[in-house]
């Protein structure tokens, strides 16, 4: 298996509901013609990653990289579960191609945490019920502590729009509200 | 027993991993040499199989390909009727139906052979509605379409009728397929060989259901079959059977290949070919004396099973002991049936049946109300079953039950009297028009009838010599908290910290069968095994002599390694038994339906735009009994997730059919509510211990998907002054109903 390879997954239905063909990338004979070279840090670390121009970023993420936290939830940027933090902005990891990141500074649910020291939306989250299965929780992760840079003491109306773009199944959001309410009132007590 | 830890927000046992991303589910998981399956479906509602071609320009030489000629034990996925094939041989029942597998290592060219299949399906004549099988239009299943039916009768609903001085109300109503929408697809990945048997891990909500399942595909015994679940994403009943169907798939492929072959559905996959939320269609004819009591219900449920009989005649079961409501009524006729259509079948979702024979007679009752001009909550009022009173299957209620109680909180919490009459005064003249209005209904947790009795569930408990307990049992871990209520309850029965109990991952080869995850059964009748069993440890170690009766945790360890050093192990089992005062007679579907139901009432209050037709849920507010509350947060979390599935199925998951097959399975256009949909949910519980359950919980997991719709449905009349009977209610029909009132008014 060429453990490198990544490529765009186009399988997607139209709304009629029959699947819509789009060319999917083949590599040449030495399974890596066509693909680049690019130089991103992610989660502080620099690293070198080779993929296809249009692998997604998701992909790379997940299989160069072996940082699975990052989920597919949906494949077509509505439900966030794959969100990454690009360049201090929250975007669905599965709608960036790979060769966007070149020089980039990326953030992952893997780099969060301050080595065994949770991040306060972390903590909070667990202290508030905001994780049930936690399949929605890395990019829920990622949306509040992005909302939580963006605006340290966000209202409950900037709470909600903040993640309008990640969808959970689980908790009805009240008890993730809650725990970006607990993790700003920690930050502020932390700051004095 | 301690009380230490029930009753406390304990962290959640897998919280730290889930947050961190430490967590894996099936697909951050590989295995060496791993291929990767797809499924070649029909593209036709129903027809014969005429010929497979595969096209050019796929070297086919290099993929494993698996069709039904390759199954060696019996084709067909077990679990009740056994009537849906693993892969379809000479006919197709629905569009999506499995017809051939593919695995191959490279995933990308394996997504080009899976398009390069052709299958020639020479299309029969099909069935997609309801009504249309109902009525026999074309014979798809059986002899008549009809999975299943019951009929529940109390006293005598014909003698009803004609008595005087009655008022007879009748109404229609439905409600439409649902998707469960859990944000993890399914997935697994299986290893097969004749020497080293079928090896299945995934995510999954039943392992022991899969287990049966692979052990009659393969034809193989008992200890060559393990399924072991990994981290699961959300289930919501949609991993109840569907991962049966997967599993085989993948082992199927793996079998043949000699490989380890991964299968992950997209999400366009999950969603137009694994199970939904059954459509339904309920007729109710009521009568009512003119102040307000209820005499005879003559009830009619059916719901669309899809192609096959799958999961139906269960989800039918529970529906249709639910269709009367707490209501204590002396006449009671439910009439029910489960049918065929050229579907998927339809399968498991959270409240099973309940949720659509609830809508209606929570509609319906309204209705009623204003038919005796009595408020609605009056008549619910002089009707709400009693301790002492009989449910439509003659279950005496045997527990203290306060519907009143719960009515007047929900009520004082919401201030649904002084809203309701603002509204009616503000609506007027107004764009925005507001309504609030209310549901009140029941759900039985665990298996119908004598389904306990067979499951036969068993648990384990097992102690290390560092005093540490593990618990053993086949319950999952999906999201709703059992590995922490398991541990909790575990610990108080022992006396021990919440830290020194660890809930073994499911693992048939493990763990013992304490049954499926589904039914609000794990925590009041497994959660009562676990405290069970670990009252046997204690009870063997003081059997030995090595524990007195008051003890520290230290004391508890000692005693352990000593028993370990003696006996090499220290394990119980504890097995359900069910009380004798339950009694039930599955031929006539009279006697106790449920050990325990929940009690509830929610209240909803709405605003309608009349620009736009929006409907929007402004606030609302949950009043419920489920016995004591294991975990307050874990449980509220139950109560606010299982109401925004409601409001998703009431106002925006519109599931669109084209010829038998869902036409808008993405998420860009199947809408679940985000965070900007969702109102306030405040959650309140009356705590009333049942002795059934551990430290006194009911269930607790498909009660709140039971009461949204109806409530919600009852404030959009209030708002609109025009009765909708159908869920979803999308802005168009509200459009299309509120135009035809204008057109009147003028």
């Amino acid at each position: 298996m060429k453990e490198t390879r990544t490529g765009t997954d186009e399988t997607r239905r139209g709304a009629d509901g029959t699947r819509r063909d789009n060319p999917v990338e083949r590599p040449g004979a030495d399974g890596a013609r066509g693909q680049v070279c690019v130089r991103c840090t992610v989660n502080g670390e620099a690293v070198v990653l080779q993929a296809y121009p249009l692998a997604r970023l998701l992909d790379v993420l997940r299989e160069n990289l072996k940082l699975t936290g990052t989920k597919e939830g949906c494949g077509e940027g509505e439900c966030g579960a794959c969100s990454v933090i690009l360049d201090g902005e929250l975007v669905n990891s599965c709608l960036v191609p790979f060769v966007q990141v070149e020089g980039a500074l990326i953030k992952t649910v893997e780099g969060v945490a301050d080595g065994e020291r949770l991040h306060a939306v972390q903590q909070a989250l667990i202290e508030c019920g905001g994780a049930q299965c936690g399949i929605c929780t890395p990019g829920m992760v990622l949306a509040a502590v992005s909302l939580l840079e963006r605006n340290p003491r966000p209202t409950e109306a900037d709470i909600r729009e903040g993640l309008a773009g990640n969808l959970c199944r689980c908790t009805g959001y009240m008890k993730i509200f809650g725990a970006v309410v607990r993790a700003t009132e920690e930050r502020m007590k932390m700051e004095g | 027993m301690s009380d230490k830890n029930i009753g406390k927000p304990v962290p959640r046992k897998e919280g730290r991993a889930k947050v961190t991303g430490a967590a894996r589910y099936v697909d951050d998981l590989d295995a060496p040499g791993m291929l990767y399956g797809v499924t070649v479906r029909s593209h036709v509602a129903r027809g014969r199989i005429r010929e497979i071609v595969f096209g050019e320009g796929i070297p086919w030489d290099e993929f494993t390909v698996v069709t039904a000629r390759d199954i060696a034990g019996t084709n067909a996925v077990a679990l009740i009727l056994n009537d849906q094939p693993y892969l379809a041989d000479r006919v197709v029942n629905h569009a999506e139906e499995p017809i051939l597998l593919l695995a191959h290592e490279d995933k990308y060219l394996l997504e080009e052979a899976r398009r390069a299949v052709r299958v020639d399906i020479e299309p029969l004549p099909a069935v997609f509605r309801l009504e249309d099988s109902l009525a026999v239009k074309e014979i798809i299943w059986g002899e008549d379409n009809v999975f299943k039916s019951y009929r529940v009768e109390k006293g005598d609903v014909d003698g009803v009728w004609d008595a005087p001085g009655l008022v007879v109300v009748e109404g229609e109503y439905a409600t439409g397929a649902q998707e469960q929408l859990y944000v993890e697809t399914n997935g697994v990945i299986a290893t097969a060989s004749a020497e080293d048997g079928v090896v299945v891990q995934g995510s999954m909500q039943c392992p022991y259901y899969v287990h049966k399942a692979l052990l009659k595909l393969f034809d193989l015994p008992e200890d060559k079959v393990r399924v072991i679940q990994t981290e699961t994403g959300g289930g919501f009943g949609g991993k109840e059977e569907y991962p049966s169907m997967i599993a085989g798939h993948a082992a199927l492929l793996a079998w043949k290949s000699g490989r380890a072959v991964k299968m992950i559905y997209d999400r366009a996959e999950d969603m137009t070919a694994t199970t939904k939320r059954h459509p339904s269609r309920t007729r109710h004819r009521t009568a009512v004396t003119r102040d307000g009591r209820l005499v005879g219900m003559e009830i009619d449920f059916a719901i669309d099973g899809g192609a096959y009989a799958t999961l139906s005649s269960v989800v039918l079961s529970r529906g249709t002991i639910h269709a009367a409501g707490p209501y204590n009524c002396p006449n009671v006729r439910i009439s029910s049936r489960a049918v065929a259509t050229n579907a998927p079948p339809h399968g498991a979702f959270r409240g099973f049946g309940a949720p659509q024979s609830i809508f209606a007679l929570e509609r319906h009752l309204d209705k009623v109300a204003a038919a005796v001009g009595l408020a609605p909550e009056e008549l619910r009022r002089r009707n709400f079953l009693r301790r002492g009173e009989t449910t439509a299957t003659g279950q005496v209620i045997g527990e203290e039950v306060d519907l009143g109680a719960l009515l007047d909180r929900a009520f004082e919490l919401s201030e649904y009297q002084a809203k309701r009459e603002r509204f009616t005064r503000e609506n007027v003249g107004s764009k925005i028009k507001r309504g609030i209005g209310f549901a009140s209904f029941m759900h039985g947790a665990g298996f119908t009838g004598s389904g306990e009795k067979y499951l036969q569930s068993v648990v384990g408990c097992e102690a290390t010599s560092e005093g540490r307990v593990r618990v053993l049992s086949a319950s999952t871990e999906i999201g709703q908290g059992t590995n922490t209520i398991f541990a909790q309850i575990a610990a108080d029965a022992l006396g021990l910290d919440y830290e020194r109990v660890e809930v073994v991952r499911p693992d048939t080869s493990q763990v013992p069968n304490s049954g499926p995850t589904v039914a609000s059964r794990t925590c009041m009748i497994v959660g009562k095994l676990v405290e069970s069993a670990a009252l046997q440890l204690k009870q063997t170690l003081a059997g030995a002599g090595l524990l007195r009766e008051a003890y520290t945790q230290d004391d508890f360890a000692r005693a352990c390694r000593v028993y370990i050093e003696r006996n090499g192990a220290l394990k119980s089992f504890s097995q359900y038994k069910q009380p004798e005062d339950i009694e039930w007679d599955d031929e006539h579907y009279r006697g106790d339906a449920y050990g325990a139901y929940a009690w509830a009432v929610y209240v909803a209050e709405v605003s309608v735009d009349t620009l736009t037709y929006e409907a929007r849920v402004e606030d609302f507010v949950a009043v419920q009994e489920v016995g004591r509350v294991i975990h307050p947060v874990l449980a509220a979390g139950q109560i606010e997730g299982g109401v925004a599935q409601g409001i998703g199925w009431t106002l925006y998951e519109s599931v669109v059919w084209a010829d038998g097959r869902m036409a808008n399975g993405q998420m860009t256009n199947y809408i679940i509510p985000t965070s900007a949909d969702i109102p306030p949910i405040r959650v309140h519980f009356f705590e009333n211990p049942y002795a059934g359950g551990p430290a006194g919980a009911k269930g607790i997991g498909e009660l709140p998907m039971d009461g949204p719709a109806p409530a919600i449905l009852n404030a959009i009349e209030q708002a609109t002054g025009v009765s909708f009977n159908y869920v979803p209610l999308t802005p168009e029909t509200i459009m299309e109903a509120l135009e035809r009132e204008t057109v009147k008014a003028c």
